[in-house]
C-alpha cells in the first residue's frame, strides 16, 4: 500500500504553490508558462480523479452498441468505421447518447471551464428540474 | 555566445538590413520578443533615426532555416499578399523591408507596428466598440475578397470546397487519432456539399486573436499565412468557430458581435449577396479543422518537435470542437446523456 498524502494530495500541493507563490512574482512569458502548466496539472488531477471510471463507462457502451468484445482503442474505432460507413448514425439507438456522454465525460476532466461544457451542464439541469 | 551579445548582433544586422528602406536609420532599440512558435517567431523593436523613433516588427522563421510547413505560404509569399492587401485598401500593416539572404536574419519580413489591441479577452471587455468591429470585419473581408492576385509572383492554392474538405479529411486520416464525432461532421459534410463557386482570395485565419483593434475599430488583419484562393464565405464562416468566441458563445462572430450584422455589412461592402447557408457549412468545417489542428499540436508534443507544456496541453482541447460539433449536428442529444 502506498503511503499518504496521495499523489492526487501532491499534485493540488503543487498546484498552489504554482498559482499562489510564484505566479504572483512572475510576469509576461514566465507568467503565461506558469499559468499553462498549473491549468494542465489540474487537468492531470481530475484525470487521476475519475479517467479511469470515464473510460470504463465509455468501453461498456461500445461493447452494448457494437455487441461485440475488444479494447476501448479497437472499439472506438470500429464505431469510427462503421459511422463512416453509414451503417451506423445519429438515429442508431444509444448513439447520440453515448457521443453525448463521451464527450461532456472527456469535457469534464480536460475543460470544464469551457462556455458551451458549462452551458450544456446547466440546460441540463434546467431540464430535471422541469 | 550570451543572449545579450546574440541580441545586439542581431541588432546590427537590422540596421545593415533597414539601411535602404528606413533611410538615416543609426540604431535598432528595445528588442523584444513577442512570440515564438515552433516554425515562426515575432519580434518588436524601434528603428532609430536622427528625428525619428519608427516602431516595427521583424516576423520571421525560426533560426534562419526556411519555415517548413506542410501548408500556409511562405513568408515572402505573406509580404506579397500584405501588400497586396495595403494597396486595395485592407487594413493591414505596411510591409518595410522583406529580408533578403544578404541580411542574415532568416527567411521572413519587417512591417510597421501598428498600435492597439489583439488580445481577444481584452478585445471582448471593451462592448462599446463592438458594433463598429463587427462592421469592420464585413469591410474587410469584402476587400479581401475583392483583391486582383493576379499580380502575385507565387501563385496561391485554389480549391473548390469539395477539395478544401478532402484535404481536412487527409489532414485528420494522417494523425491516426480517430473520433466518432469528426466521423459524424465528415458525414455531415458530405450530404450538406457545397456546390462550386467563383473562387477569390481568402485570409483563411480570419478570427478573434489575429485582429489588431484600436479605440477606432479594426486597424489591422493579421497572420496572412493561411491566405489561399477559396470560397468566400470561408472567412465569413470561420470568424464564428466557437472556440474562437472566447467564452462568449451567445455572440457569434468572434464573441464581439451577431452574424446577421456580419454579413449586412459584408454585402453592403461588397455589393455582393452572400449565401448564409455556405457561411455555416464553413463554420462547421472549421471547428473540425480546429479539432483536427489540436490533434496536430498533440502530434508535435509527443514526436518531441514541440515538447513543451503548452503545445501538449493545447494537444487536449480537441474535445471542446467536439462538444460544440455534438451541440451543432445534434442539438436535442444532450438532455438524454450523463
Amino acid at each position: 500500500m502506498l503511503d499518504k498524502p496521495s499523489g492526487k494530495r501532491l499534485l493540488d500541493a503543487v498546484v498552489a504553490l504554482l498559482r499562489d507563490e510564484l505566479m504572483p512574482k512572475l510576469e509576461g512569458a514566465d507568467a503565461f508558462k506558469a499559468r499553462v502548466a498549473a491549468n494542465a496539472l489540474e487537468l492531470v488531477g481530475r484525470e487521476i480523479e475519475t479517467g479511469q471510471v470515464v473510460e470504463e463507462g465509455e468501453h461498456r457502451r461500445l461493447v452494448a452498441l457494437l455487441g461485440r468484445p475488444g479494447s476501448l482503442d479497437e472499439l472506438n474505432r470500429a464505431l469510427c468505421d462503421a459511422i463512416r460507413d453509414r451503417r451506423i448514425t445519429l438515429a442508431t439507438s444509444g448513439v447520440s447518447e453515448h457521443l453525448w456522454t463521451s464527450t461532456l465525460d472527456k469535457m469534464a476532466i480536460e475543460q470544464p471551464r469551457y462556455a458551451t461544457f458549462q452551458r450544456v451542464r446547466s440546460e441540463q439541469k434546467s431540464g430535471d428540474a422541469s | 555566445m550570451d543572449a545579450r551579445a546574440q541580441s545586439s548582433d542581431m541588432e546590427k544586422r537590422l540596421v545593415a538590413a533597414l539601411s535602404g528602406a528606413v533611410p538615416g536609420i543609426s540604431a535598432v532599440k528595445d528588442l523584444t520578443a513577442v512570440s515564438g512558435g515552433a516554425v515562426q517567431e515575432t519580434w518588436a523593436f524601434d528603428a532609430v533615426t536622427a528625428t525619428a523613433r519608427i516602431p516595427l516588427i521583424l516576423r520571421r522563421a525560426r533560426g534562419s532555416m526556411r519555415a517548413d510547413r506542410a501548408y500556409g505560404i511562405d513568408l515572402s509569399t505573406e509580404a506579397d499578399v500584405l501588400r497586396l492587401a495595403k494597396a486595395g485598401g485592407v487594413p493591414v500593416p505596411d510591409v518595410t523591408h522583406v529580408l533578403k539572404p544578404k541580411d542574415d536574419l532568416g527567411d521572413g519580413f519587417i512591417m510597421e507596428r501598428v498600435e492597439g489591441d489583439t488580445i481577444p479577452r481584452r478585445i471582448l471587455r471593451d462592448t462599446s466598440l463592438h458594433a463598429k468591429l463587427v462592421r469592420d470585419c464585413g469591410a474587410a473581408m469584402a476587400q479581401i475578397h475583392g483583391l486582383d492576385c493576379s499580380s502575385l509572383s507565387t501563385k496561391l492554392e485554389a480549391r473548390q470546397p469539395r477539395e478544401r474538405i478532402a484535404r481536412i479529411r487527409h489532414d485528420y486520416d494522417a494523425l491516426n487519432a480517430p473520433s466518432p464525432v469528426f466521423e459524424l461532421a465528415f458525414c455531415w459534410l458530405a450530404d450538406n456539399m457545397l456546390s462550386d463557386i467563383e473562387l477569390t482570395l481568402v485570409h483563411g485565419d480570419f478570427r478573434n486573436g489575429n485582429l489588431l483593434v484600436g479605440p477606432d475599430g479594426l486597424r489591422a488583419v493579421l497572420d496572412w499565412e493561411g491566405a489561399h484562393i477559396g470560397d468566400p464565405h470561408e472567412d465569413l464562416g470561420y470568424i464564428s468557430v466557437p472556440s474562437w468566441r472566447f467564452g462568449e458563445i451567445d455572440k457569434t462572430v468572434g464573441g464581439f458581435g451577431a452574424r446577421e450584422d456580419l454579413f449586412k455589412s459584408y454585402e453592403q461592402a461588397s455589393g455582393r449577396r452572400m449565401n448564409p447557408e455556405r457561411a455555416r457549412f464553413w463554420e462547421i468545417a472549421f471547428t473540425m479543422n480546429w479539432g483536427i489542428q489540436c490533434g496536430q499540436m498533440a502530434d508535435q508534443f509527443l514526436t518531441g518537435v514541440d515538447p513543451s507544456v503548452e503545445r501538449g496541453a493545447i494537444g487536449r482541447r480537441r474535445s471542446e470542437t467536439e462538444l460544440d460539433l455534438l451541440r451543432a449536428l445534434d442539438p436535442k442529444g444532450a438532455a438524454d446523456a450523463r
